[in-house]
């Protein structure tokens, strides 16, 4: 795969002086993994016996060696990627038969993720948006803390974000993003709202940050989760903040395993949420036969079954994204059509990325402003 | 005719107070409509230039009027829907004919410029024909409506009216900010103060620029959302017509884009488009403009230089 004589790989192997001085300068002057056109050259540098690839671009063999250069201690690996792509990985090292994943040492470019973190490498053309990093002009909104008392769940935690210059005279449109926290922190969240909304993108809104206590289960298109948002958040936020009462107004967001929990929210309570915002939804069915996912999807396998049957009108605009290195893409894509034949106006974006936070933060501002634009237009303070 | 100053946004520098100093000493009325629910939120504004300062309140007017007058609110709103209707009408003819503009220019390369030229040409004609029907359009509705049911035939909204004809009398300079450009605009309509308006020093940045035009065009290059074509949303007080305001047009459009800023300047050719930036003034005395500090133009060509006057 990919490789040409005027890589900067190339040439370093070619090189008559090769020593551990070259090798050294040969660090110090590139930045790592190196990007050439469309060709990506990883490199990692131990005293190893083997050293692979580990990412999650579905496609690709998920685990490629590198390759020793020469007799060094230099491995490298070059790869042909698209360009615009942003590719998250680790990589296997093995020692004396034990395996271990490490970040790319040569590479400060790293997303973090309920795991832990991953480096990142971005192809030719992949920028990271100027409005995911906090803008000082921005004025910054605040998260309230609250408990609920449910008698579906018990006590629970929700967070509430209200925009700068929030009013308790005005009503504001509502967002129940799943997984709120995880959102804020590794897909920032916070800063992307307060960027939009400062920006006159996005409406001034209110956002409440839910959190479940074990996500596989609750966000598998389980009755009592639905029932939780419905019956229990809605009402408190509405008791407690300014909501616009309209369905147009009120929407439900979520990534993964978020995405079919706000699916088979609006989708089992159809009038109370007019707006979707579903992020490479893990919305596996089947046509025949068993779910090849495993048992975790076996919920998620009888409601996306069920919803493909008889899908209704669960919302009236429904915003689907989902990276095309995920293997969820077919899924998303299977969707598309479905939903679109409900009458609901979808939109659909694929990006080249995976199945990760910062594939779903880059694609916040597209999806948000679509479904809750703000006063771009209208606005010249 | 009394002097007008349009100033550049004044969130990080504000330059009224320096405008104020060549007017007669007195009172300023102010006009914070476009700020809707936080129109008296004006600490910043509060004794400006050593002045008086006294703020209409015509949001907060308008919203009472509503309540006090039933009748009066379902003809606006049924006005206004219709009003929105036409805009939407509007803008989707606009992305049709404003779009072959677009595409013939991204595709210079491909045809002889004379050819190209003289058919662009004619494509922008189609564009000006539009913005001037639906401004015509705009226009008649407002007419219609204020002929059937002018604020001073209205017994709640007549008292407001008079009110602040005798405030805006006792003050030597009307200021009016920025903000939502169409609350702005509808609050003054409603309350029919342009007349009042006219006869005064005014000072106004931002949106408050925007609304004393003959026309008002919303503008942005890069929106998260669609073509970002600008477009004449509506017809404006009419107290000057040959300039177009562009508050914040640094941010707002791509003035690096010599294909963008050659379209917007041939399509609203009839006036010079000025940009106001923080610290921007151009003044308006007896009919004629006098550039003040930081205007620049966008020109046909596709540059922005700045701007010596028409």
């Amino acid at each position: 795969m990919g490789g040409t004589v005027s890589l900067a790989i190339r040439a370093l192997e070619q090189r008559k002086d090769l020593n551990e001085s070259v090798i050294d300068e040969f660090i110090e002057d590139h930045d790592f993994p190196i990007v050439e056109g469309n060709t990506i050259t990883f490199a990692f540098r131990g005293k190893v016996d083997q050293v692979s690839l580990q990412h999650w671009v579905y496609g690709l063999e998920s685990s490629l060696s590198l390759e020793r250069l020469r007799d060094t201690d230099l491995w490298y690996l070059v790869l042909d990627l698209p360009e615009n792509s942003r590719i998250e990985y680790k990589f296997d090292i093995v020692v004396g038969g034990d395996h271990r994943w490490v970040h790319d040492p040569f590479n400060p470019q790293i997303a973090h993720d309920p795991f832990g973190f991953n480096s990142v490498c971005h192809t030719q053309g992949y920028e990271t948006p100027s409005w995911t990093y906090q803008d000082p002009e921005s004025r910054p909104g605040s998260i309230e803390e609250h408990t609920i008392s449910s008698e579906i769940f018990g006590e629970r935690a929700i967070s509430v974000y209200l925009p700068a210059r929030f009013r308790p005279t005005r009503r504001y449109p509502l967002l129940v993003v799943h997984d709120g926290m995880d959102y804020v922190r590794y897909a920032s969240l916070r800063t992307v709202l307060d960027n939009l909304i400062h920006r006159l993108e996005l409406s001034h809104m209110i956002v409440v940050l839910t959190h479940a206590s074990d996500r596989l289960v609750e966000y598998a298109a389980d009755d009592r989760h639905t029932r939780f948002i419905v019956e229990d958040v809605l009402p408190y936020v509405e008791n407690h903040y300014p909501i616009s009462p309209n369905p147009k107004n009120r929407g439900l967001m979520g990534a993964s395993f978020g995405a079919v929990a706000s699916l088979a929210t609006a989708w089992a309570h159809q009038g109370s949420f007019g707006r979707l915002l579903l992020q490479s939804g893990s919305f596996a069915f089947t046509d025949i036969g068993e779910n090849q996912r495993g048992p975790a999807f076996e919920p998620v396998v009888s409601f996306m079954n069920a919803f493909r049957d008889n899908p209704g009108r669960p919302a009236t605009k429904v915003f689907l994204s989902c990276g095309t290195y995920e293997s969820l893409i077919y899924e998303n894509r299977s969707l598309l059509p479905l939903l679109q034949q409900t009458g609901m106006n979808v939109r659909f974006v694929a990006a080249r990325d995976g199945h990760n936070w910062e594939n779903w933060r880059d694609r916040l501002r597209e999806g948000l402003t679509w479904l809750f634009p703000g006063p771009l237009w209208m606005v010249y303070e | 005719m009394s002097t007008l100053m349009l100033l550049g946004p004044q969130r990080h520098q504000i330059t009224i107070a320096e405008a104020l100093e060549s007017l007669d000493e007195g009172p300023c009325a102010v006009i914070t409509a476009g700020w809707q629910e936080r129109e008296l939120e004006m600490a910043e504004l509060e004794g400006i230039g050593n002045r008086k300062t006294i703020n209409l309140q015509l949001h907060h007017r308008a919203e009472t009027i509503f309540k006090d007058d039933p009748d009066f609110r379902e003809e606006h709103r049924t006005n206004q829907r219709r009003i929105k209707h036409l805009q939407e009408i509007y803008r989707i003819r606009l992305n049709h004919t404003l779009g072959a503009v677009h595409d013939l220019m991204a595709r210079a390369k491909d045809f002889p410029a004379d050819v190209l030229e003289h058919e662009l040409e004619d494509a922008m004609v189609g564009v000006r024909a539009l913005d001037q029907h639906h401004l015509n359009h705009m226009r008649d509705i407002h007419e219609d409506f204020q002929e059937k049911w002018r604020v001073s035939s209205r017994p709640h909204a007549r008292d407001h009216h008079y009110e602040l004809t005798e405030t805006l009398e006792s003050c030597t300079a009307v200021l009016i900010a920025g903000g939502h450009v169409a609350v702005l605009l509808n609050r003054l309509r409603l309350l029919d103060l342009e007349p009042f308006i006219r006869e005064k020093p005014v000072l106004a940045w931002s949106a408050g620029a925007m609304v004393l035009g003959e026309r008002v065009v919303l503008f942005h290059d890069s929106p998260p959302q669609g073509p970002g074509y600008a477009e004449v949303f509506e017809a404006g007080l009419g107290l000057f017509d040959n300039v177009i305001p562009l508050p914040h047009a640094n941010n707002r459009l791509q003035l690096d884009n010599p294909t963008r800023v050659s379209l917007f300047a041939r399509r609203f050719n009839h006036a010079s488009c000025l940009t106001l930036e923080t610290g921007s003034r151009v003044d308006r005395v007896d009919g004629k403009w006098i550039p003040k500090n930081n205007i620049h133009c966008l020109r046909e060509d596709g540059v922005v230089e700045p701007w010596e006057g028409p």
